[in-house]
């Protein structure tokens, strides 16, 4: 059988590979990887439609020994979980290219980064062995750090190191459970692991749990492990704002489904109520903060936090139906939020303006942009025929009926709650950038001018007089170019889709959860 | 009729919607009315086809019409079917709806035409504002014509997003902009009750469908304190929607918006959703005592308090408004009173149960014309006068006489007089008031004297009097009546609000809500006053008017020297109890952004964000200390690790 895995997964880093040796010609480049990531794009849809919905298990398998000493395969494959992530990583893979097509520094390094990232991504999402997962997540690390030191702005240069040494700082703690899995059980196939069953350790199994969970939970992010996630989200450039927000931080949701859950079922119930108490405070707390921004993109990224927090809620309410409402959660927030970066950063690229409390009226500018803008919020706050609704109702009617301890019903209730907040902050955000009287936006600038002292003949020997100015440039503002158009319009028709006929995920979805409620024993 | 020309009712609008969204917006000339012409063809049809409905339901066996489901999703046990459900409450409704939308939309080709001040240039919007007035009319037929509490709460969420973008339809306007916020998260607190009742009553019957939950919670299947705190939350939600106490506060704001819109979604359909939502869920309600009284309670503390506030309002739409909020307080107060009643009933069944939503019913199906018809008509006194301020007003009678005719007629109806609607459904609720709870009964026939005095104060402010304003030459040097287009859908409306209430007067309505269930009080036209309930309620009501009359129509008694009086209440009224300024600037302001959640931001860049910068810290400064000790000096290094020695030996020595 063709490897289509390989190819979505490969095909990115490929690009990547090509444009480090083609030079330094932008349209190129920009072509190269608008090319790679558009067919890696065509690949998962393909697997999208050529995964059978009717059996459970992994599909697309490729395994091939790799380091014999180590029992380590190079095992890919995907089922119902990893397939919509496959698919929303390749999706947004691409559209960051396009995303990206206005980029002009240093362009062929971006670009470089850029696909290799994505290749990264998607490895975590693939992998089944844990070592090749293990390396995958840590390869992720090196693009985005660059991605965000160089190309970001504000504080770009800590952002950047915390992003790093914290994340590293979780995966230290996950290569340690996985090693300690090694050693127990021989093996490093999350296949075999989960059907088999750990026996005891040489550490406690509690402890792997946790080594591993703290990896999951920095990335995904849980309170109080989130103080990255705002920082990274706002000073990275846009496409980096939009892979981290869509695609990176489910790493650790799927992690916590694929890994935790699904090899330490037992455990997992016994620190649920932990959890859920940690998603509830997330939901919160990300919220109330989200209240507290002034710029864009940091409010776009402290939602974030709040919105992980459902996912969080409905892995551990470890049941079918909260779970499937988790995994429906992360592709829609992927979408949502994905959007929200890209249409806040191209409204930030119009109007040189990224404080909330400086903007207003756009909407009559760049009607274009204030719609998708307002279509992905709304989506962001839950509203019925958006992906956001259904996602996160299947999550609270999961999590509701869940019965892992017996504050779900008020944990549940207290996360809805969230979604009050969520209008408001979600709305206040659309009327302070979008609404309200027009404004004029400047652009400034300092320019230097050299005045002649004196007229007479000596003047010449005399030190001119340089004077700086600051000017003030009236910004034209322009609405959404076609190109922009095309990728706004990309993730609105996937948001509607989902929102209205959810059956088209729900339907894969459930196939890879079923296999997991039945290793927790439902 | 078959379930495909049910399924159109609903479809039209989408259809009007799409083709105006992707069609004619981006192809067409912002100047051209053809948005408008579609979205009246589709919503004419529709009416047309709801009249059919109704018909067809009447005829009926049981007046409901069986319609099979299409299932929607299936998650594990999570199974969410599509369906419709079609009863009385439901063609009634559809009947309303679908009426007072296409009045509106008429009445809209017109209103729209007038080139707002402030907007951008030639662009009126008509693409816009008929694309939203096209998916809010099916989003409302949405919630009507749903047979699963998670389907009328995805259209219910869908109203409320269109009556958000429509009352910020002038969005430059930083006022508009606000009210559209603000009334999107005041009905939202109350949607979260509603959500979370929807899953209180999946998790323990496991289903969404209204009549499988009907007939639980009449069975007894469904009891207890499970029941009481599904209806408070499903009654949570209708209190956001219909502007009740205490989330009333944003439907006055909400007036920013077109007054068509007003008229349509804050007036006639919308708000009334609440209500329909109590009746729809009414069999849940009556099994729990609690549920039932806080319905009554409210009900009848907002009739009289959005009445005192209406009293003293400048703004004639606001007016307007606050009639609005307390007419569906006497809704609700209706359907609590009528299901207090049912406690003494000995036998309950489904059929009786909504039976006992009637007469809430039949004040909705009145109220929305004749409240519909007052906005259309303060929307033609804006257009002649270029305000909304009755202070800038007067003196109208002469020169808009439609307007006049058709507002009076639709305030004598309000005010309850015989024989227009407002009489019939009035009466109604004041009986059953009586029959269950004496006080509410006086609470609201004090708002009935309220009602009669500040509809008649709006009456004699605009069209009595001499013109006051100053604004009025602005078109052709007179103050003139409305266009045709305008003036007819008000015409049809007064003429509704005259005769709408002939539907019950031998207890027709009642009969065909209740499936025969229940007898009216109301005996004929004129046998009703053999009773003194009418007698009564008729007096206060042409007391109230003719108290309008002294104060502000033969000035007997100045308007001032009462203010003077009453100083502290006036102000107590006009400042609406202070409760704008109690949640807005005291709870979110103060206690939420700068009390609570800035306490949470301290925390998060202290205490949570402090600890991971301090880690990295120490870490930086324990190398830059440890940094130190390597001098490069061998005899240092030498002596470290004899003192290592000696001490290694000296822990040895002690230990052993």
């Amino acid at each position: 059988m063709y490897p289509y895995l390989s190819t979505v997964v490969f095909l990115p880093v490929a690009g990547s590979i090509v444009i480090a040796l083609l030079g330094a010609r932008e349209r190129l480049v920009k072509w190269v990887a608008a090319v790679f990531t558009f067919t890696s794009l065509l690949a998962a849809i393909g697997m999208l439609f050529r995964f059978d919905r009717t059996i459970e298990g992994m599909q697309f398998e490729e395994k091939a020994l790799w380091i014999p000493a180590l029992n380590a395969n190079f095992h890919l494959g995907v089922d119902g979980l990893s397939l919509p992530l496959v698919v929303l990583t390749a999706f947004l893979g691409f559209m960051v290219v396009l995303i990206s097509w206005k980029e002009h520094l240093r362009v062929r390094e971006y670009f470089v980064w850029l696909l290799l990232l994505e290749t990264s991504i998607l490895g975590v999402f693939s992998s089944l062995d844990l070592l090749l997962f293990f390396i995958f997540w840590e390869i992720e690390l090196i693009p985005m750090y660059f991605l965000i030191s160089v190309w970001g702005a504000g504080r770009r240069e800590y952002s950047a190191i915390k992003y790093m040494i914290y994340t590293l700082f979780g995966s230290a703690f996950m290569l340690a459970g996985i090693l300690s899995l090694y050693f127990t059980t021989g093996s490093l196939s999350i296949v075999d692991m989960a059907g088999g069953g750990i026996a005891q350790a040489a550490i406690p199994l509690t402890a792997i749990f946790f080594f591993l969970l703290i990896g999951f939970a920095v990335k995904l992010p849980v309170f109080p492990f989130h103080t990255w996630l705002p920082d990274a989200h706002t000073d990275a450039p846009t496409a980096g704002s939009v892979m981290l927000a869509g695609a990176l931080i489910k790493m650790g949701g799927y992690g916590m489904i694929r890994v935790s859950v699904s090899l330490f079922p037992d455990i997992a119930r016994t620190y649920a109520p932990l959890l859920i108490t940690l998603a509830v405070i997330g939901v919160l707390y990300g919220a109330a903060l989200t209240l507290r921004q002034n710029d864009i993109k940091r409010m776009i990224a402290y939602s974030s936090v709040s919105h992980m927090g459902y996912v969080l809620l409905g892995v551990f309410a470890l049941g079918q139906v909260s779970l499937t409402g988790a995994t429906l959660q992360m592709v829609s927030h992927g979408l949502l939020t994905g959007l929200l970066f890209a249409v806040a950063g191209l409204t930030m690229h119009n109007v040189h303006e990224r404080d909330l409390r400086k903007m207003g009226g756009l909407a009559r500018q760049m009607p274009v942009i204030a719609v998708v803008f307002s279509i992905a919020g709304l989506g962001s706050l839950g509203l019925p025929m958006t992906s956001g609704f259904i996602a996160e109702f299947i999550t609270f009617a999961g999590s509701f009926a869940s019965d892992v301890f017996g504050g779900m019903q008020a944990a549940t209730i207290l996360a809805v709650a969230g979604v009050v907040f969520a209008a408001g902050y979600i709305l206040w955000m659309i009327q302070r950038a979008f609404y309200g009287p027009v404004k004029g936006y400047v652009e400034t600038h300092i320019e230097t001018e050299t005045l002649e002292v004196g007229r007479d003949a000596l003047a010449r020997y005399q030190p001119k007089k340089v004077v700086e100015t600051t000017v003030e440039t009236p910004i034209e503002i322009h609405d959404a170019d076609a190109l922009e158009r095309v990728y706004m319009f990309s993730f609105v028709a996937l948001i509607l889709i989902i929102g209205i006929y959810p059956a088209v995920l729900t339907d894969i979805i459930q196939t890879g959860i079923s296999p997991v409620v039945r290793l927790l024993g439902g | 009729m078959t379930g495909s020309s049910i399924w159109l009712i609903f479809l039209l609008p989408i259809f009007s919607f799409l083709i105006i969204t992707f069609f004619i917006r981006p192809f067409v000339k912002p100047t051209s009315r053809i948005a408008g012409y579609v979205t009246i063809a589709a919503i004419g049809t529709a009416l047309f086809l709801s009249l059919r409905t109704l018909g067809t339901v009447m005829a009926a066996p049981g007046h409901e019409l069986v319609i099979p489901e299409i299932t929607w999703l299936t998650v594990g046990d999570l199974k969410i079917n599509v369906g419709l459900m079609v009863d009385s409450l439901t063609a009634v409704m559809l009947v309303v709806v679908t009426t007072v939308s296409l009045m509106v939309q008429i009445y809209s080709l017109g209103y729209m035409q007038h080139e707002v001040p402030d907007a951008k240039p030639g662009d009126r919007g008509y693409h816009r504002y008929y694309a939203w007035m096209s998916l809010f009319t099916a989003s409302m037929l949405g919630v009507i014509l749903s047979n699963s509490l998670l389907l009328i709460f995805v259209f219910w969420e869908l109203v409320g997003v269109c009556s958000y973008l429509l009352i910020g339809f002038w969005f430059h306007r930083p006022s508009a902009a606000n009210a559209a916020k603000k009334a999107f998260i005041v009905t939202r607190l109350g949607d979260f009750g509603f959500l979370v009742a929807i899953l209180v009553l999946y998790v323990n019957t496991g289903t969404f469908n209204i009549p499988e939950l009907q007939e639980m919670a009449i069975a007894g299947t469904l009891a207890g304190t499970t029941l009481t705190w599904a209806a408070i939350g499903i009654f949570s939600g209708a209190v956001g929607k219909s502007a009740q106490f205490p989330l009333h506060v944003w439907l006055p704001d909400a007036m920013e918006g077109p007054t068509p819109v007003s008229a349509l979604i804050h007036a006639a359909t919308m708000v009334a959703a609440g209500v329909f939502l109590v009746a729809r869920t009414f069999p849940l309600f009556a099994g729990s005592v609690t549920a039932v009284t806080v319905v009554a309670v409210i009900g009848a503390f907002t009739a009289i308090f959005a009445a005192t506030m209406g009293l003293v309002m400048h703004d004639i739409k606001r007016v307007v408004a606050y009639s609005t909020i307390s007419q569906l307080g006497y809704m609700m107060l209706a359907l609590g009173a009528a299901g207090l009643a049912l406690q003494h009933e000995g036998r309950l069944t489904v059929e009786i149960a909504k039976a006992a939503t009637a007469i809430g019913i039949f004040h909705l199906f009145n109220h929305a014309f004749f409240k519909a018809l007052l906005f259309l008509g303060a929307g033609s006194v804006n257009h002649a006068t270029g305000t909304f301020d009755m202070r800038q007003m007067g003196g109208l009678r002469k020169a808009m006489p439609w307007t006049f005719y058709t507002f009076v007629i639709g305030g004598l109806s309000l005010a309850g007089i015989w024989p227009l609607s407002g009489f019939w459904s009035k009466d109604e609720i004041l009986a059953v008031a009586w029959d269950t709870q004496k006080l509410l009964f006086t609470l609201v026939m004090i708002t009935v004297l309220m009602t009669a005095f500040y509809i008649f104060r709006v009456i004699f402010l605009t069209f009595g009097g001499e013109y006051r304003g100053s604004h009025g030459a602005h078109s052709n040097g007179h103050l003139h009546e409305s266009s045709p287009v305008m003036v007819g859908p008000m015409v049809v409306l007064a003429i509704l609000a005259i005769v709408s209430g002939f539907w019950n007067v031998t207890g027709g309505f009642n009969a065909f809500m209740g499936h025969g269930e229940t007898q009216s009080f109301i005996s004929g036209l004129f046998g009703i006053f053999a009773h003194p309930l009418p007698w009564i309620a008729s007096f206060v009501a042409i007391a109230g008017i003719f108290l309008a009359y002294a104060i502000y129509g033969a000035k007997w008694i100045s308007a001032e020297s009462i203010g003077k009086t009453f100083k502290p209440l006036y102000t107590l009224f006009y400042r609406k109890y202070f409760l704008d300024e109690l949640y807005e600037n005291i709870i979110v302001r103060l206690v939420l952004l700068k009390g609570i959640f800035a306490g949470l931001e301290k925390i998060d860049t202290g205490v949570v964000d402090g600890t991971v910068n301090g880690l990295a810290n120490s870490a930086y400064d324990s190398g830059n200390t440890m940094r130190r000790t390597q001098t490069g000096q061998l005899q240092l290094y030498g002596l470290a690790i004899g003192l290592g020695v000696v001490a290694i030996v000296l822990v040895l020595f002690l230990a052993g």
